[in-house]
């Protein structure tokens, strides 16, 4: 029941803040990695080269599809900014469902932009089933098709490190985030912009997606200074001895 | 108007708010509901990977077709795809055939690739200093550096202070990496909130 609460609690907030974000939008803080995203993006379009973006691993039936959903909401407006391109970008993921939804997203994209006719299936991409069988199906697209910044975010593990190298290889920017602490790990060490922790949940955000995903920002730092304030309680309770 | 997606939209944020109250309410029908429609979720990405074939497939046809860089690749795996899910499909996943293709062919590829990664990581390492010569960064080497060094066994023995170097590791790192997911179970729920109230909608053309 306490679960429950606190779900409800945490939807009430996020339905008020957004509309209340829907009349005086957030101020965010500049996080480099969006700042490089929003100039490869522009770069992207004006220099006709490709943008490649990769979604991870992701099952949408686990916990592990939050941050898919994330990729797949960013995608959303990335498919619009980029639709006037004469090259649109290329996704990939290594789950299925994750592929086909990929595809309805960079359709709906392209719907809503007015650019229906530039949509090709062939653009979202099943790479592969397995960690390391994706990360090898991934590595040639951002040899061969002439792509200038990979945006790299969703769940992925070890194999992150193969994208990101075969990145640095093509000298192209990588932008990149994970739910998973090995991955973030090898991304801090890889990526000239990586992206640590909750900041994945941030992305919608920061590529303009809308007020909900503000308000989602502001309610993750409320739930955020309330466990902060719970640990600290517990701990000081567990002190004195009185739990 | 189009029909498509507000059926879409309604039918994933019922089914997403019965499967949610299932889990917490236990009110019949509730978890009968929810379990009913999580094996529905596994059947549809059961057929799911069946068209993440097609599609792989699909797109490789398209590099051959155009002779686009790696068409040869291209036809490797097709082929290679066709042949191994034919004799699937008249052995059987337990024929000696089907195990050697996986123990011969999967299973080395992929350790190979494990290797490989191995190498990636000390060069991206090596690299860091490079790219972003910051405190932060020199942090992060020799804390890397320091925790392999009293994890791994070295053949001199533990290295002096190990138990104090595996102490912090537990104390402070692990603290480190629970806020981090503490932080990520946050952003996932409220994406999941997102989804329920129809705000995202990657699905049914939206």
């Amino acid at each position: 029941m306490i679960a429950l609460g606190l779900l409800g609690f945490a939807a009430v907030l996020l339905l008020a803040l957004t509309f209340w974000r829907r009349r005086s939008p957030a101020i965010l803080r500049p996080i480099d990695a969006y700042e490089r995203l929003n100039r490869a993006v522009g770069l992207a379009v004006e220099s006709g080269t490709r943008l490649h973006i990769s979604l991870g691993r992701g099952n949408l039936l686990t916990a592990r599809g939050g941050s898919a959903l994330v990729g797949l909401a960013m995608l959303r407006r990335l498919a619009e900014r980029t639709s006037a391109s004469d090259r649109p970008p290329v996704v990939t993921s290594g789950d299925a469902s994750l592929a086909i939804l990929s595809q309805d997203t960079l359709h709906s994209g392209y719907r809503a932009a007015g650019a229906e006719e530039q949509y090709r299936f062939s653009t979202g991409r099943l790479t592969g089933l397995t960690p390391f069988s994706y990360a090898a199906g991934t590595m040639p697209i951002e040899h061969d098709e002439n792509v200038s910044a990979n945006v790299v975010i969703g769940d992925l593990g070890a194999e992150s490190a193969l994208i990101a190298e075969a990145s640095d290889r093509e000298n192209s920017s990588l932008i990149a985030a994970s739910d998973d602490l090995a991955a973030q790990a090898i991304f801090y060490a890889a990526a000239q912009e990586p992206l640590i922790g909750e900041e994945l949940f941030a992305a919608g955000a920061y590529v303009g997606a809308g007020a909900a995903h503000e308000a989602s920002l502001q309610v993750q730092d409320i739930f955020r200074w309330l466990i902060i304030i719970a640990i600290l309680a517990g701990s000081l309770l567990k002190f004195l001895g009185m739990i | 108007m189009r029909i498509v997606p507000i059926i879409s939209a309604i039918a994933a944020i019922s089914a997403g708010i019965i499967v949610l109250l299932g889990y917490f309410v236990s009110i019949e029908p509730l978890p009968d509901l929810r379990i009913l429609l999580t094996d529905w979720a596994i059947l549809i990405a059961g057929m799911a990977v069946l068209v993440g074939i097609f599609n792989l497939v699909a797109v490789q046809m398209e590099k051959i077709r155009t002779r686009q860089k790696g068409a040869a690749y291209g036809v490797l795996l097709v082929l290679s795809l066709i042949i191994t899910f034919g004799f699937g499909l008249l052995l059987g996943p337990d024929h000696p055939f089907m195990r050697v293709a996986v123990d011969a062919v999967i299973v080395p590829v992929e350790a190979a690739l494990m290797a490989i990664l191995a190498v990636t990581l000390i060069y991206a390492s090596i690299r860091l200093f490079r790219r972003r010569m910051d405190v932060m960064s020199v942090l992060f080497l020799i804390a890397a550096v320091i925790f392999m060094l009293a994890m791994m066994p070295t053949p001199f023995g533990p290295i002096p202070g190990d138990r104090f170097i595996l102490f912090i590791e537990g104390a402070v790192a692990r603290g480190g990496a629970r806020g981090l997911l503490i932080g990520i179970a946050l952003g996932t729920l409220l994406t999941g909130l997102r989804v329920l109230f129809g705000v995202d909608r990657p699905y049914g053309d939206n």
